[in-house]
């Protein structure tokens, strides 16, 4: 045998050995490596920051936006993809969700959205979000690039207590192998529950409704509100004894500890009230506290508009596509708060409250514009604006260049119920948009003719 | 023995007098609106649904009736003229599945309860009635829950808001029977302490459930059919002990009362399917029917419709195979398929939903529409009189800015016989009135609680039907009022809390209203 043979046998050998290694599926996969560089072509670029480019290109280079304009140069080796016809934005976010905490409402194995007792401060969403969960893909395919993992948020599951203190809340990319590859911030906020005076309750122990006097639920109410002023205070205190002690000399407490961002107000509270009483309480409470706050559902946020805008407190609003709280309130109560908010400065984003509709938040920011909201504002509810919010926005909610490449390029207005997006973008990956759904459709669509 | 009118009277009584105090604009809202005999509609785009689309056509109403569709009608002299220019009309929307305009949803005590019926518990002062107006809706399926194989009677009614309970009901319309399937009539999300697990707690259990109600209902059937024979050549015949539980199965036996009922795996479906020809009666529509597309060409077999939801899902086990292509995969089978509510919220958006099988499956707008309007009317035997714009159908019509089939439409005008029940620029010229005359009650009963000091006392408890009025002193803020103007009435403040929670499946309204139950999925 001669020695080129004996290379060659070997280099066959190399090969066969190769071929065996990648017929296994997951190490198929582990070899792949994809391209790091795009260019998006003759696309109709909306960077919602400045104005429109008609015939752009946005190029995408490890992971980040490179460049965004038009007849920018292609870099040598980037995937070209012509979207003529099609449309850019920054992919959407959801910036309240149970992400990966639920899969199946009714199945409480399969939630993890809620911790048992009322203060869970050092609870963090991101320990417990599934990566392989079913509703990250069917996200997805709705134009969602990015959602916040919120515990004690409620959501179909919800007919419990959510405690007062709910935990941390986790900005994640809805795609990723492992929770470390999905986070973007794992901890975004502080959930807390603002007690509610309440008359009329539901008694899960005894299944029957509770009705009490206004001065009694008005004395539990203050109660509670002594209790979070408290932990708080106390968080206070263990934050000095850090700053001025050494370790040694004081017990570790994980909730205190948990706590000391917020009282340093570095973490946003993120405060779920509705009633315009509990509101304004509570944007009062924080101010007094010199908490950074952000208000969650707000469906009588208009009562208090201009208190809203003068201390700055940001909303993330309710679905509109819920009824008025009062049966005395115009039909549209929801549907047009939107439009008075923005109109009278108060900022605010639009998020679903619960994945399993979560594809219903392009609807709900339409929604917003039917009934007056100015559309660009739409548009930057459900991307620049949750961004913001949650101090984000250096990263991802515009097109620009530096920024996270989380993006969509769509059929037209993403927004519109009958809009396809044709190419999904997050962290700079071509993204699958295979899911569930998709999948069972495409599966019974080719069930042959039943006898 | 008690007498339940006895009681009846005060409570009413009391109801009466609290409106008057706390609603009494809504009352003067709620009066039908005037019904002028012929109304021109012009201008229009006309979304016929069964023979396409008009551009800037005209649809002439008389006596509630249409009778003239067509691209130029001269308007009559008498005629009442809507300019719509700019508009689209499309055919008032029916809602196979609610639940709104009922005083209580679930009679869940038992297995089969055929014997209840919503007729009997309408309530026509429902605000969800005109909220779902608002959206375009004309008329819905009243259904009974689903807590049980078996459910109470239903009806279809038109949303004549202002009208008495009387005025709703659909006329002629054929009267239903609500079956479940599944989960909920298993009782598998559910337990309420102290109780025991009720029968059926399996699928299997549900099937001999329905099949035992039948049978006994084809013996009851032959007892009267034998009594009947006989009766005519015999006398002095004692008649069978009427059975109300029966009555209603053995209606559906003889095809004049429809099955509607609830479900959601394909195997529950081909069961009922399997009882139905065992029994000989046909079910009319699969509701929810979230695996359908699983079994379309069977359900197109047995000729069933099919009344679904757009795009909810992983709720519970049974829905988590549930996409949004379930609509358009069913059609394209030959299924008559609707998209319903199930939810008043839902109901307010309907058009939207229809469009999603745009998008998901491929329908085409004509077919998106009919999800809506003309399929539902097939499904619940109306479709002689609703559901498209035709010459001589009911004048049932929804009048939307742009075209319905998009997120960014809105309804301006909804008209039922012709009477224009809803219309969106009246509602906004009168909140400003309203807005005033709830001051001014408001500021009222504050000065008359001011006047009585002395009856200022902790309000334990108020015996039903006293009128709780020393509580209104501590009521200091007026949210706070709103929510207390009516104690026989759901605090939504409880829902308030609760994120986006379309009714059914947390906590429906409806069922709030009568039931300590919380989490009942309909």
């Amino acid at each position: 045998m001669s020695r080129a043979q004996i290379r060659d046998r070997l280099l066959c050998l190399l090969y066969f050995i190769n071929f065996l290694y990648l017929l296994n599926p997951a190490n198929a996969v582990a070899q792949i490596q994809p391209p790091t560089t795009y260019a998006l072509t003759h696309a109709k670029i909306f960077t919602l920051a400045g104005s429109t480019i008609e015939d752009g290109t946005l190029i995408i280079r490890d992971g980040k936006i490179a460049a965004v304009g038009a007849g920018l140069d292609i870099p040598s080796g980037a995937q070209v993809i012509d979207a003529k016809g099609l449309q850019v934005y920054p992919g959407l976010f959801d910036s309240i969700t149970q992400m990966g905490l639920r899969e199946i409402g009714a199945v409480s194995a399969t939630v993890d959205s809620a911790e048992s007792g009322g203060y869970n401060p050092d609870v963090v969403a991101a320990t417990a979000v599934s990566p392989s969960s079913e509703h990250i893909p069917v996200t997805r395919a709705a134009s969602i690039t990015e959602v916040l993992a919120v515990p004690a948020s409620g959501g179909m599951d919800s007919f419990g207590s959510q405690g007062v203190i709910g935990g941390q809340a986790a900005a994640i990319h809805l795609s990723g192998w492992t929770i470390d590859e999905m986070l973007i911030k794992k901890s975004a906020a502080m959930v807390l529950n603002w007690p509610e005076i309440e008359t009329q309750t539901f008694d899960f122990a005894t299944f029957s409704r509770k009705e009490k006097p206004y001065s009694e639920a008005k004395q539990e109410y203050e109660k509670q509100v002594t209790e979070i002023t408290d932990w708080l205070e106390r968080a206070r205190h263990y934050a000095q004894a850090m700053e001025k002690g050494s370790a040694a000399k004081y017990d570790r407490d994980l909730k205190l500890e948990a706590l000391v961002p917020v009282v340093r107000g570095e973490l946003p509270l993120l405060v779920f009230a509705d009633r315009s009483r509990e509101i304004r309480n509570v944007v009062e409470f924080c101010d007094k506290q010199r908490l950074r706050m952000i208000l969650a559902g707000g469906s009588e946020a208009y009562k208090l508009k201009d208190l809203l805008r003068s201390k700055g407190v940001p909303v993330i609003l309710r679905p509109m596509l819920t009824l008025p709280l009062d049966e005395d309130d115009p039909y549209d109560r929801l549907l047009s708060q939107p439009a008075e908010l923005a109109a009278a400065g108060v900022k605010f984003a639009f998020a679903s409250f619960d994945n399993s509709f979560a594809r219903r938040l392009g609807q709900n920011a339409a929604n917003a514009v039917a009934y007056g909201l100015p559309y660009e504002e739409a548009l930057k509810a459900v991307t620049l604006y949750p961004a913001r919010i949650f101090g984000l926005d250096g990263q991802i909610g515009t097109l620009e260049q530096g920024k996270l490449a989380n993006l969509i390029v769509t059929n037209g207005d993403p927004l519109e119920l009958t809009t396809d997006v044709k190419y999904l973008f997050i962290k700079g990956q071509l993204t699958s948009m295979d899911n569930r759904h998709l999948r069972l459709y495409e599966k019974y669509s080719k069930r042959p003719k039943a006898q | 023995m008690l007498n339940a009118d006895g009681l009846r009277t005060p409570l009413l009584y009391f109801v009466c007098v609290l409106r008057l105090v706390y609603f009494p604009h809504s009352a003067s809202a709620a009066n039908p609106p005037d019904a002028p005999a012929v109304i021109l509609i012009r201008n229009a785009t006309i979304l016929t649904v069964s023979h396409g689309t008009i551009e800037h056509g005209s649809i002439l109403i008389k006596d509630g009736k249409i009778a003239e569709v067509g691209a130029s009608i001269n308007a009559p002299k008498d005629a009442q003229v809507i300019d719509a220019a700019g508009q689209f009309v499309m055919p008032g929307i029916i809602d196979c599945h609610s639940h709104i305009a009922a005083e209580s949803v679930n009679e869940g005590s038992v297995s089969v309860s055929s014997m209840v019926n919503m007729a009997e518990i309408l309530n026509p002062d429902d605000i969800d009635i005109y909220r779902d107006l608002a959206g375009g809706v004309a008329a819905a399926n009243i259904l009974h829950g689903s807590a049980n194989s078996i459910g109470g009677q239903t009806l279809v009614i038109k949303l004549r808001w202002g009208q008495p309970a009387a005025k709703l009901p659909f006329e002629g319309a054929i009267p239903g029977i609500k079956f479940a399937l599944g989960e909920n009539p298993k009782r598998s999300n559910f337990s309420v302490p102290g109780q025991p697990k009720r029968y059926p707690a399996t699928r299997m259990g549900v099937e001999e459930t329905i099949r035992g109600a039948f049978s006994e209902a084809r013996d009851y059937k032959k007892t009267w059919d034998d009594y009947n024979k006989r009766a005519a050549g015999e006398k002095n015949l004692i008649p069978p002990r009427r059975d109300l539980r029966l009555e209603p199965l053995v209606e559906v036996l003889e095809g004049k009362r429809y099955v509607h009922s609830h479900c959601y795996r394909e195997d529950e479906i081909l069961m009922l399917l399997r009882v139905a020809k065992e029994f000989g009666f046909r079910v009319r529509t699969f509701q929810h029917v979230l695996e359908g597309y699983k079994v379309a060409d069977e359900l197109a077999a047995a000729g069933v419709g099919a009344s679904t939801f757009s795009d909810w899902w992983a709720y519970k086990v049974e829905a988590y195979d549930a996409i949004p292509y379930n609509a358009a995969l069913m059609t394209r089978r030959g299924v008559v398929v609707s998209i319903n509510s199930d939810d008043a919220e839902e109901a307010t958006h309907l058009n939207q939903e229809a469009a999603k099988s745009m998008k998901f499956g491929g329908l085409s707008n004509d077919e998106a529409l009919k999800l809506v309007t003309l399929n539902p009317a097939i499904q619940l035997g109306i479709d002689k009189r609703a559901g498209s714009i035709d010459v001589g159908k009911d004048a049932d019509l929804a009048i939307y800015n742009r075209d319905p089939l998009s997120a960014y439409a809105v309804v301006q005008k909804t008209l039922i016989d012709g009477r224009v029940y809803f219309d969106r620029q009246r509602d906004i010229a009168e909140r400003s009135e309203r807005e005033k005359e709830k001051k001014a009650l408001i500021d009222k009963l504050k000065k008359s609680a001011e006047k009585k000091p002395e009856e200022k006392k902790p309000d334990a408890t108020v015996p039903i039907g006293q009128k709780p009025a020393e509580k209104k002193p501590e009521e200091k803020k007026p949210e706070e009022k709103s929510r207390k103007k009516n104690p026989n009435r759901p605090q939504r403040a409880a829902s308030a809390r609760r994120p986006f929670c379309p009714g059914v499946r947390c906590e429906p309204r409806a069922n709030s209203r009568s039931s300590p139950l919380p989490p009942l999925l309909h």
